[in-house]
C-alpha cells in the first residue's frame, strides 16, 4: 500500500537539518506500524512526506501504486485516499462538527448532501460523538477534538490513515478513548501508520514497529520482538528511557 | 459591610467624579478660550447663515422675452406652458413653475414673469458631503477587490503575482497620495483621455474617475497587506488539515483559511475605509467638488471661514463615526455565527 524507497529530505531554515536520510520501507494493505523515536528523529517528516505536506527531496514514495513525487501526479487525488490525524486536531472552528466532517465530502468527493449527513451521522456514531453534532469545536474536549478529527478523515474512504502524535495534546484521561477509536478501527483492517509515544498501543495494535534515530530507520521489528529483544543498542537506549 | 471599606469606596467614587468634572472643565475652557480669541480679533460668529448651504429656497421664475399676448397657459405635473402672440408669432415659454402669474388675454412685455415657484434644493455642503460619500464607497468597493487579490498575489508562490504584488504594495505606499492623484490625473488621465479622443471618443473619462481611481488603488494597496497578514495569522494545521483532507488551494483558501481570516480582517479594515474617506479630501485639487472642496468655495463666497470649517469637520466625523458603528455592528454578528 505504502512504498517508500530511499527518501532524503533535508530542512534549510531556520537551520541545515537532515531530517530524512535514505529512508525505506514498506507497509503492507490491512497492516498498522507504529513509528517511535526520541523527538527530532524525523517521524513526524516521514509520515508528513506519505501525504506529501512535505516533499522529499528525492526518492520514491509510492501510495496505492502512484508515484507522489511525480509532478504529473495529481496529489490532491491521492491526499482524498490518505486520511491524516494531527497532533492539535485542527478541526475547522468556524464550522461545527457535523460541517467538519462534511464539508470535504461534499467539495472534494461531490458528494450530495444526504449522502454526505448520512455518512457523517454514521461516523460520528462510530467514534461515539453524534450527540455533539451541531456544537462547534471550541466546545468540545481535546479527546472529543481528536474523535472528530478521525471522523473528519475516514468520511473521505482513505485506503491509509496517518496518525501523527495523535495522543500527545490531550489530557491523560483522554487519551484512552482516542487510541480506542484507533484500536477499533485497526481491527477493522485499516492500513495505518501511527506516529505515538504510547508504548502500549504500539504493543497491542501494531503488526510493525519502526524506530527512527537522527532521521534514519534504525531498526523496524514486530512489537514481541521490537519491545523484547531490539537488536540495535541505540533502541536499546531509548527503551531502557522510556519504560 | 465595614465602615473602612465604605470609606474607601466613596473615596473612589469622589475621586472619579472629580475627574470626570475636570474632562468637561476642560472641554468648556478650550471651548471658551477659543471663543474669547476670536473676540479679539472681532470675529462676527454667524452660525444662522449656514443653514443655508445645506438647504435653500430657490425661487424659478419663468420670464417673456416679448412684448404681446398671452393666448394660452396651462400648469401641468409642475411645468407651466405659457403661449405668447407677437403679431403672427407664437412664443412658447415652458418651465418649472407652480403657478402661473398671467391669464389669457394679458399683455405682457419683456421681462415680465409669466410663472414661478419656490423650490427646495439641497445646498453645496449637503452636494459635497453626497460626492465624498460617493467616491469614497466606490473606492472602498474597489479597493477590497484589487485588497483581496492583492494579498493573495502577495503570499502566492507564482513570482509573477508575487513580484507584481509586492511592487504594486510597495510602489503605492511608499508614495503620498497627493503625488498619486496628480499621476492619476495628470499623467495617466491626459494619456487616456488624450488617446479616448484620438479615437474618436470624444468626452473622455471626466477626473470623477480618476479621483476614484486614485483612491481604490491607494487603498487596495494597504487592503491587500491587511488581507495578507490576516490570512497568516491564521495557524498553518487549518491550511494542512484542509489540504490533507484533498481540497485544493482554492478550496482550502475558500472554505477554510478566508472564513476565519475576514473576523480578524474586519476591525483594521474598518480602520483603512475611516481613512479613505478622510483621505478623499484630497480630491479637490482635481477639480472634484467633494465636501472638503464645497466648503472651500462656500468660505470664499461666504467669507465665515471659522463656522464652516468646523462644520466641515464635523460632517467629516459624522460619515467615520457611522462607517465604524456599522463595522462593528458587522463585527458583533460574525463574531456571533
Amino acid at each position: 500500500m505504502i512504498d517508500v524507497r530511499n527518501v532524503y529530505k533535508t530542512f534549510l531554515t531556520p537551520h541545515e537539518v537532515k531530517a530524512l536520510v535514505d529512508v525505506t520501507s514498506k507497509i503492507d494493505a490491512g497492516e498498522v506500524v507504529v513509528v517511535i523515536g526520541p523527538s527530532g528523529s524525523g517521524k513526524s517528516t516521514f509520515l508528513r512526506c506519505l501525504n506529501q505536506l512535505e516533499t522529499a527531496d528525492s526518492g520514491h514514495i509510492f501510495i496505492d501504486g502512484i508515484d507522489i513525487l511525480d509532478p504529473k501526479t495529481d496529489i490532491n487525488k491521492v491526499r482524498a485516499e490518505v486520511g491524516m490525524v494531527f497532533q492539535s486536531f485542527n478541526l475547522f472552528p468556524h464550522k461545527s462538527v457535523f460541517e467538519n466532517v462534511t464539508l470535504a465530502q461534499r467539495v472534494v468527493r461531490k458528494r450530495s448532501k444526504a449522502e454526505s449527513k448520512e455518512k457523517a451521522m454514521r461516523l460520528l456514531e462510530k467514534v461515539g460523538i453524534q450527540d455533539k453534532a451541531a456544537v462547534y469545536p471550541d466546545q468540545l474536549s481535546g479527546g472529543q477534538q481528536q474523535r472528530v478529527a478521525i471522523a473528519r478523515a475516514l468520511a473521505m474512504d482513505p485506503k491509509v490513515m496517518l496518525f501523527d502524535e495523535p495522543t500527545s495534546a490531550l489530557d491523560p484521561e483522554m487519551i484512552g478513548e482516542v487510541l480506542d477509536v484507533m484500536k477499533n478501527l485497526a481491527r477493522e483492517g485499516m492500513t495505518m501508520a501511527v506516529v505515538t509515544h504510547e508504548m502500549g498501543f504500539a504493543r497491542e495494535v501494531a503488526d510493525n514497529v519502526i524506530f527512527m534515530d537522527a532521521g534514519a530507520i534504525v531498526e523496524v521489528g514486530t512489537p514481541d520482538h521490537f519491545f523484547k529483544n531490539p537488536d540495535h543498542d541505540r533502541t536499546k537506549l531509548f527503551l531502557s528511557q522510556i519504560l | 459591610m465595614n465602615d473602612s471599606l465604605t470609606q474607601r469606596l466613596n473615596k473612589q467614587r469622589r475621586s472619579y467624579q472629580l475627574s470626570v468634572l475636570c474632562f468637561f472643565m476642560l472641554l468648556a475652557g478650550l471651548i471658551a478660550g477659543l471663543y474669547y480669541a476670536t473676540l479679539q480679533i472681532d470675529y462676527v460668529w454667524r452660525w444662522y447663515n449656514v443653514p443655508k448651504y445645506f438647504v435653500y429656497q430657490q425661487t424659478i421664475e419663468l420670464k417673456c422675452d416679448v412684448e404681446g399676448d398671452v393666448t394660452s397657459t396651462s400648469l401641468k405635473d409642475g411645468v407651466a406652458v405659457v403661449k405668447v402672440k407677437q403679431g403672427d408669432d407664437v412664443s412658447t415659454y415652458e418651465g418649472e413653475a407652480q403657478e402661473i402669474s398671467v391669464e389669457p388675454g394679458d399683455v405682457v412685455y419683456p421681462d415680465d414673469v409669466l410663472a414661478s415657484g419656490q423650490y427646495w434644493k439641497a445646498g453645496i455642503l449637503i452636494l459635497g458631503l453626497i460626492l465624498t460619500l460617493k467616491v469614497s464607497m466606490i473606492a472602498i468597493f474597489f479597493g477590497i477587490f484589487i485588497g483581496l487579490f492583492g494579498g493573495l498575489a502577495r503570499i502566492s508562490d507564482n513570482p509573477a503575482l508575487k513580484w507584481s504584488a509586492v511592487t504594486y504594495i510597495e510602489l503605492i505606499r511608499g508614495s503620498p497620495l497627493l503625488v498619486q492623484i496628480f499621476i492619476w490625473y495628470f499623467v495617466l488621465g491626459t494619456l487616456i483621455n488624450t488617446l479616448l479622443t484620438k479615437y474618436g471618443f470624444e468626452n473622455g473619462v471626466p477626473p470623477l474617475w480618476f479621483g476614484v481611481a486614485a483612491l481604490a488603488s491607494f487603498t487596495g494597496a494597504y487592503v491587500a497587506e491587511i488581507v495578507r497578514a490576516g490570512i497568516q495569522s491564521i495557524h498553518r494545521g487549518q491550511t494542512e488539515a484542509a489540504r490533507s483532507l484533498g481540497m485544493t488551494y482554492a478550496q482550502s483558501m475558500l472554505h477554510v483559511i478566508l472564513p476565519q481570516a475576514m473576523l480578524r480582517i474586519i476591525p483594521p479594515l474598518a480602520g483603512q475605509f475611516i481613512s479613505l474617506i478622510k483621505d478623499s479630501s484630497l480630491l479637490g485639487i482635481i477639480a472634484i467638488r467633494e465636501l472638503t472642496k464645497a466648503t472651500r468655495e462656500v468660505v470664499t463666497t461666504s467669507l465665515q471661514p471659522f463656522e464652516l470649517w468646523f462644520v466641515c469637520a464635523l460632517l467629516y466625523l459624522i460619515l467615520t463615526f457611522t462607517f465604524s458603528m456599522f463595522l462593528q455592528y458587522l463585527e458583533r454578528r460574525a463574531l456571533v455565527q
